[in-house]
């Protein structure tokens, strides 16, 4: 079978894998965006740009300091965790008694800021970050070359959300998480810390983001520019698959994926908007999301 | 805020028609009809464009409560039409902006078909991934020139009689265009239409029980902000006589709303004020080493934080007290 649907299969192997790896990027990135807004009803426009801040303190790391790979891994998320933290003390604190528009705005502008900032600092261009040596070279599959660094940026992203999603939805912080969300003052009523729970979400949010841009730093290259566009698509996604779910924000990131890798191989001229046709589409059908509640 | 001092308070700042608002109206025309001998008129049509946009998107932020975060979309869109069909077609300047103003309202329609179902921050959310749709769509389209833009494009002669590639000319036809634009959206905030959007805004269930299709009031507001902002698009096609990327980025969208942000949304002036600052600091800032992203983005944190009223919204807060 050297043909399939008049497809050569490795074309279509390679267009899938490189889909499966963008739907991790963007599982990762609204199961981020799923958790902050959960929590605190806040559509975090900063994720982009703190997703490439992540990919920049690995590159800082790596260039000035000579920690490597596996160390960003820790460090960045640590990083980009810790100045959430402080966004979140100093300026979201703020704007929870508002219109919740407020808090997409402030985010935005910080994501101008950031983006701005690091423009102006290292250019446009992108800088190259190199696959750490134990996850060099591949393996072939027989029906396609798998180099190992993709596949370990697959198993590790769905090892973080299923993680993820076992911390909320099985553990007892994680009950503690989900009552705070659907009840704050009564939460707090029982002696749970609920405005330290709520910087401690935003925080773990946006460190997802940055470990995202660690994984994502060896594949595209490290630029400011780098979360702007993704960033979108990933609303898109998180539009789609309704942000009530953790699951729901993981299935429809990684099927996503897929389907944008398809549409590279059939019909490569769409495959920027995909995304956005099916957003319309699912939109006209259900308008909650795949997985999402009316509220 | 009460429900009742926050009605009062827009009514102060939407109905007082009285005498001063009429005098500062007449004075600010005065003042527009002869600034073009003092400024720069290419800086100012600069100005006249974006207000244009910037009040069309606060018909629907301040007046609706919705929150477009899609807006670059009729504005660039409505740009490459009427560069288009002036440039390619051979079209008359009015025909290529009511062409602009036709397709961006059509545009607006199909956005709006979508967007409307749901609400708030999901509502913001669509219109961005919509509009970036169409940015792709720009960027892939043979029409459009890629990264080009579509350059060149002729003024002509508005009506066959106003010579437009003279610049007092071309700024007197802009400044038309904008004083028509700001006096349909000055009506349509003071119709019946415009006070039941202002229900809608203020609590929609409530809207809904008294028996308003809210959705259509929606759908009307979102098609004619559109137009608008279509027109203000073609508008400043014309004046540029260019049709590029920038104007359909999502960074675009972002501006507009710190125009209207800045000025004060839902006053009918905020938009005008906004607008003029951030074009005249936007070329300031040009001129020095300061990156333009982050002096934006930290004018958007400061208005957010400290003041969401805005400009004209905070002046106003004032006089009545």
């Amino acid at each position: 079978m050297s043909q399939l649907l008049g497809i050569p299969p490795q074309a279509l192997f390679g267009q899938l894998l490189l889909g499966l790896i963008n739907g991790s990027f963007y599982a990762l990135l609204s199961l981020g965006l799923a958790v902050i807004f959960g929590m605190l009803n806040v559509v975090n426009m900063a994720h982009g740009a703190l997703y490439m801040v992540g990919a920049f303190v690995a590159w800082l790391l790596l260039s000035h300091a000579g920690i490597g790979y596996w160390g960003a891994l820790v460090l960045a998320p640590l990083v980009v965790g810790a100045v959430g933290l402080v966004l979140e003390r100093t300026m979201l604190r703020r704007l929870y008694k508002v219109d919740h528009l407020y808090g997409l705005l402030l985010t935005f502008g910080l994501a101008l800021i950031f983006e701005g900032a690091f423009r102006h600092q290292y250019g446009v261009s992108g800088q190259p970050y190199p696959i750490p040596d134990l996850l060099k070279g591949g393996t072939n599959l027989g029906f396609m070359y798998l180099p190992t660094y993709r596949g370990w940026v697959v198993a590790a992203s769905l090892l973080v959300c299923l993680g993820t999603w076992f911390a909320i939805e099985r553990t007892k912080l994680g009950a503690y998480l989900r009552a705070a969300t659907e009840n704050p003052t009564l939460v707090q009523a029982f002696g749970i810390n609920v405005p330290v729970m709520v910087s401690l979400t935003y925080g773990f949010g946006v460190a997802l983001a940055g470990l995202a841009g660690v994984l994502a730093a060896p594949i595209y290259q490290v630029s400011p520019l780098m979360g702007s566009n993704l960033i979108i698509v990933v609303f898109a996604v998180v539009v789609i698959g309704g942000m009530g779910s953790i699951l729901g924000a993981i299935v429809t990131g990684l099927g996503l994926g897929l389907l944008e890798g398809l549409t590279k191989v059939f019909y490569p001229e769409a495959s920027n908007i995909v995304v956005f046709v099916i957003m319309a589409v699912v939109l006209m059908v259900k308008p909650a999301g795949l997985f999402g509640r009316e509220r | 805020m009460t429900m009742q001092t926050r009605d009062t308070l827009h009514e102060g700042l939407v109905m007082s028609g009285g005498s001063p608002k009429i005098l500062l109206t007449g004075a600010g025309l005065l003042l527009a009809v002869l600034a073009p001998y003092v400024l720069y008129p290419v800086f100012l049509m600069k100005v006249l464009c974006f207000a244009l946009f910037a009040c069309a998107f606060n018909l629907l932020i301040g007046f609706a409560g919705l929150l477009s975060f899609g807006h670059a979309a009729f504005f660039g869109g409505a740009a490459y039409v009427a560069a288009h069909v002036v440039k390619e077609w051979g079209w008359a300047p009015e025909a290529g902006l009511l062409a602009a103003t036709v397709v961006a309202g059509l545009l607006g329609l199909v956005f709006g078909l979508i967007a409307i179902r749901r609400q708030g921050i999901y509502f913001a959310m669509i219109t961005l991934a919509l509009s970036q749709m169409v940015f792709f769509l720009a960027l892939q389209l043979p029409f459009t020139h890629g990264e080009d833009g579509i350059q060149g494009v002729p003024r002509g002669l508005l009506f066959g009689l106003f010579d437009l590639s003279q610049p007092l000319t071309m700024y007197y036809a802009v400044l038309a265009i904008f004083v028509a634009g700001f006096a349909l959206i000055w009506r349509t905030v003071h119709s019946p239409f415009g006070q039941v959007l202002k229900a809608i805004r203020e609590n929609e269930p409530r809207a809904v029980s008294l028996g308003y299709r809210t959705d259509r009031y929606k759908l009307v507001a979102f098609v004619l902000s559109a137009s608008l902002a279509g027109l203000a698009g073609g508008t400043k096609a014309l004046v540029f006589q260019l049709a590029s990327l920038t104007d359909v980025t999502w960074q675009m969208s972002g501006e507009v709303v710190l125009m209207t942000l800045l000025g004060g949304m839902g006053t009918l002036f905020g938009p005008v004020v906004g607008a003029g600052l951030v074009v005249t600091l936007e070329s300031y800032l040009a001129s020095t080493s300061l990156p333009v992203p982050v002096v934006i983005g930290c004018i958007f944190v400061v208005c957010v934080l400290l003041f969401r009223r805005g400009i004209v919204g905070e002046l106003m807060a004032r006089v009545r007290k």
